[in-house]
C-alpha cells in the first residue's frame, strides 16, 4: 500500500520521536523499527530520515552523539530530550483525537453498509 | 557474508568511496552528514548480504533505498538554511558567472548615469545638495533590485513591484514640503537607505521572505554585503588617490574630476557590483566573516565596558550630551549588527563555546549602555519636551532595549544548556520586520508629525 505524501509527512515526526523515546538509537535502526512496527507498510526513503532527524535536533527535541558501536562502525546516536518528550505527548493527544474520530466514522460506515445489505 | 565479499574484494569499498564523493558534491551535505549516510549504507548492505544478495546487488539496492540524492540534499538544505545559502551559489551553473557580471556591469553603468542625469537640468550636488541627499539611494538601490529580479527570475511581478515601489517612494520623498534644512528631513533621509535595504531584501529573497530560514539568509547577505562594500571602497579610495597623485606629478590637477565624476560614479556602480560579488564569490568571504565577528566581538565588549566604567566613575551618567547620545546610538546599532551577523553565521547545532559567553557579555554591556542612553533621553524629554530627534532616539533605544534583552535572555539560557540555539535564531528573524517598520515610520510618518 502506498501511503500519501501528506500523511507520511504529518506522521513522521511522532513516529520518529516515538521510536527514539524507546531508547537511544541511530538512523538505520529507526528505519528498521518503523518497518517492523508497520508490518512493512511504511517504507521511507532512507535518505530523507536524516534531514528530519537534524530538524528535530535543531528544534531541541533530540540530542545526538557519535558512538562506535558493534562491528566497529561509527554511528550517530539520537536521544530524546524533555522538550521532545513534551512534543511527543502533545502529538499523541492530537493523533488520538483524529484516531477516535476516524474510528467512529469507520464504525458508522460499516454499520450503514450492513444496514444496506439487510435492506436489499 | 564474508565468502560473498571475498569474490570481489575491492569493488565494494571502491563503490562506496565513489558514492560518498558523489554525495559530498552537494553543498548542503557536509562531511559529517556523509559519514552518517555512509554508516547507514553499510548497515543496509550488511543486512542485504545476510539475506544472500551478491555484493553488487546489495550495493545497488542500498543506494536506491537512500533515495534520490537531489531530493535528499534539498531536504538537508531546507533544514540547514545556512547551507542552502551556499547552495544558491555553488549549486548553480558556474558558466553563468560571466553573463551575471555583464548584467551587473550594465546596471552599475545605469546607476552612474542616473546620478549624473540631473546635471543636464542644472541640478548639481553642489547647488542642490538636499535634492541629491533625497535621491542618491534611489539611483542605485532599484538597480540592485533589478539585478535580483533578473537573476532570481522573479518575472513580471518582480518588475511591477520594483518599479511601483521605486517610483512611489521617489514621488513621496520628493513631494514632501521639506523645510530645509530640518532635523526631520535629516532623520528621514538617514533612515531611508535602511528602509530601502529591506525592500532590496524582499527582492533578494524572492517570495520566501515569510520563512525564518530565508530571513536569516537576508541577514547573512547583508553582512557579506557590508564587508564586500568596505573592501571595494578601500580599493576605490586607493585607486582615486593614486590617479590624482599621478596626474599631479605631470602638473595636471584632476581633483575636480575625481570629486564630481569618478567618486560618485564609482560609489553608484559599486552598490550593484557588490550585489553581484556577494552572490558569485560567496565562498571567499564565508570563511572570513565569522573570524571578523570573533575578532571584533571582544574588542567592542571592551570598548562598551570601559565606557560604562568611566561614565559611572566620573558620575556623568545623566547629563549625557546630545552628540554623545548620537554616537552611542550609532555604536549600539553597529553592535546589534555584529550580533545579528554572528548569530547568522553560527552553525546552530554546536554546543555553547567560549565565544558564546563573550557574545553574551557584549550583549549585556550593550544593554547597559542602552539603559544609560534611555535614561539620558528620558531626562532630556522631561526637561525640554519632544522633538523629532529625541523621539527618534527614544524609539530606537526602546527597540534596542527589547531586542537586546531578548538576546541576553536567550543566550543565557542557551549557555546554561536549557534552550536550543534555534530559539535565539527565531528571536532574531522575527524581529527583522520590527526594524523595517520602524525605519518606515521615521521616513514617512515623522515628517507628518513634526511638520517636515
Amino acid at each position: 500500500m502506498n501511503l500519501s505524501k501528506d500523511l507520511m509527512a504529518a506522521s513522521s515526526t511522532p513516529i520518529v520521536l516515538g521510536v527514539i523515546a524507546e531508547g537511544e538509537t541511530y538512523g538505520y535502526e529507526i528505519v528498521k523499527r518503523v518497518e517492523e512496527l508497520s508490518g512493512g507498510a511504511l517504507q521511507w526513503t532512507d535518505g530523507m530520515l536524516y534531514p528530519l532527524l537534524h530538524r528535530l535536533e535543531k528544534q531541541g527535541y533530540l540530542t545526538s552523539r557519535w558512538l562506535v558501536g558493534d562491528s566497529n562502525r561509527k554511528r550517530k546516536y539520537y536521544a530524546i530530550t524533555d522538550e521532545g518528550m513534551a512534543t511527543l505527548n502533545e502529538q499523541r493527544q492530537q493523533w488520538q483525537v483524529i484516531n477516535k474520530a476516524l474510528n467512529q466514522i469507520w464504525r458508522d460506515m460499516t454499520r450503514s453498509d450492513d444496514h444496506d445489505v439487510q435492506f436489499v | 557474508m564474508m565468502s560473498n565479499s571475498s569474490n570481489q574484494p575491492f569493488e565494494l569499498e571502491q563503490n562506496i568511496a565513489q558514492w560518498r564523493e558523489f554525495v559530498l558534491r552537494r553543498a548542503a551535505i557536509l562531511e559529517e552528514d556523509a559519514d552518517e549516510l555512509e554508516s547507514h549504507l553499510r548497515d543496509q548492505i550488511d543486512a542485504l548480504l545476510e539475506r544472500g544478495l551478491h555484493v553488487d546487488e546489495a550495493f545497488l539496492v542500498a543506494t536506491k533505498r537512500i533515495g534520490n540524492l537531489e531530493a535528499v540534499s534539498k531536504e538537508y538544505a531546507e533544514v540547514h538554511a545556512g547551507r542552502l545559502w551556499r547552495n544558491i551559489v555553488w549549486g548553480g551553473d558556474k558558466q553563468s558567472w560571466n553573463t551575471d557580471f555583464y548584467l551587473a556591469l550594465l546596471l552599475a553603468c545605469c546607476a552612474a548615469v542616473l546620478f549624473h542625469l540631473p546635471k543636464l537640468f542644472g541640478f548639481t550636488p553642489e547647488t542642490h545638495e538636499w535634492v541629491f541627499a533625497r535621491n542618491f539611494m534611489l539611483f542605485c538601490l532599484p538597480m540592485l533590485g533589478a539585478y535580483y529580479v533578473v537573476k532570481h527570475q522573479l518575472g513580471q511581478r518582480g518588475w511591477y513591484w520594483l518599479i511601483v515601489a521605486s517610483l512611489g517612494i521617489a514621488t513621496v520623498i520628493n513631494l514632501m514640503p521639506w523645510q530645509d534644512p530640518s532635523a526631520t528631513q535629516s532623520l528621514s533621509l538617514l533612515h531611508l537607505p535602511l528602509f530601502l535595504w529591506f525592500l532590496v531584501g524582499i527582492l533578494y529573497t524572492g517570495n520566501w521572505w515569510q520563512t525564518d530560514g530565508r530571513r536569516m539568509d537576508f541577514v547573512r547577505y547583508s553582512g557579506e554585503y557590508a564587508i564586500y562594500f568596505v573592501l571595494l571602497a578601500l580599493g576605490g579610495a586607493v585607486l582615486t588617490a593614486l590617479t590624482i597623485g599621478m596626474f599631479s606629478f605631470i602638473g595636471m590637477n584632476i581633483e575636480w574630476f575625481a570629486q564630481q565624476w569618478l567618486i560618485p560614479s564609482g560609489v553608484m556602480g559599486a552598490v550593484i557590483i557588490v550585489g553581484w560579488l556577494v552572490e558569485a564569490k560567496q565562498g571567499a568571504v564565508e570563511n572570513m566573516a565569522p573570524v571578523l565577528a570573533r575578532i571584533f566581538t571582544p574588542l567592542f565588549t571592551l570598548l562598551l565596558l570601559t565606557f560604562l566604567v568611566i561614565m559611572l566613575v566620573s558620575g556623568r551618567t545623566f547629563d549625557v550630551e546630545r552628540e554623545l547620545l548620537i554616537g552611542l546610538d550609532a555604536l549600539l546599532i553597529v553592535v546589534l549588527g555584529l550580533v545579528l551577523y554572528a548569530v547568522s553565521s553560527r552553525e546552530s547545532g554546536k554546543a555553547p563555546s567560549l565565544f558564546d559567553r563573550l557574545q553574551w557579555l557584549l550583549i549585556v554591556s550593550a544593554l547597559l549602555v542602552d539603559l544609560l542612553a534611555l535614561a539620558a533621553i528620558a531626562s532630556r524629554i522631561a526637561d525640554m519636551g519632544f522633538t523629532a530627534n529625541r523621539t527618534a532616539a527614544l524609539g530606537e533605544n526602546l527597540i534596542l532595549l527589547v531586542s537586546l534583552s531578548g538576546y541576553a535572555w536567550l543566550y543565557w539560557q542557551f549557555i546554561r544548556g536549557q534552550w536550543s540555539f534555534a530559539l535565539l535564531e527565531q528571536w532574531q528573524t522575527r524581529l527583522i520586520p520590527v526594524y523595517a517598520i520602524w525605519a518606515a515610520i521615521v521616513v514617512f510618518i515623522f515628517p507628518l508629525i513634526f511638520g517636515f
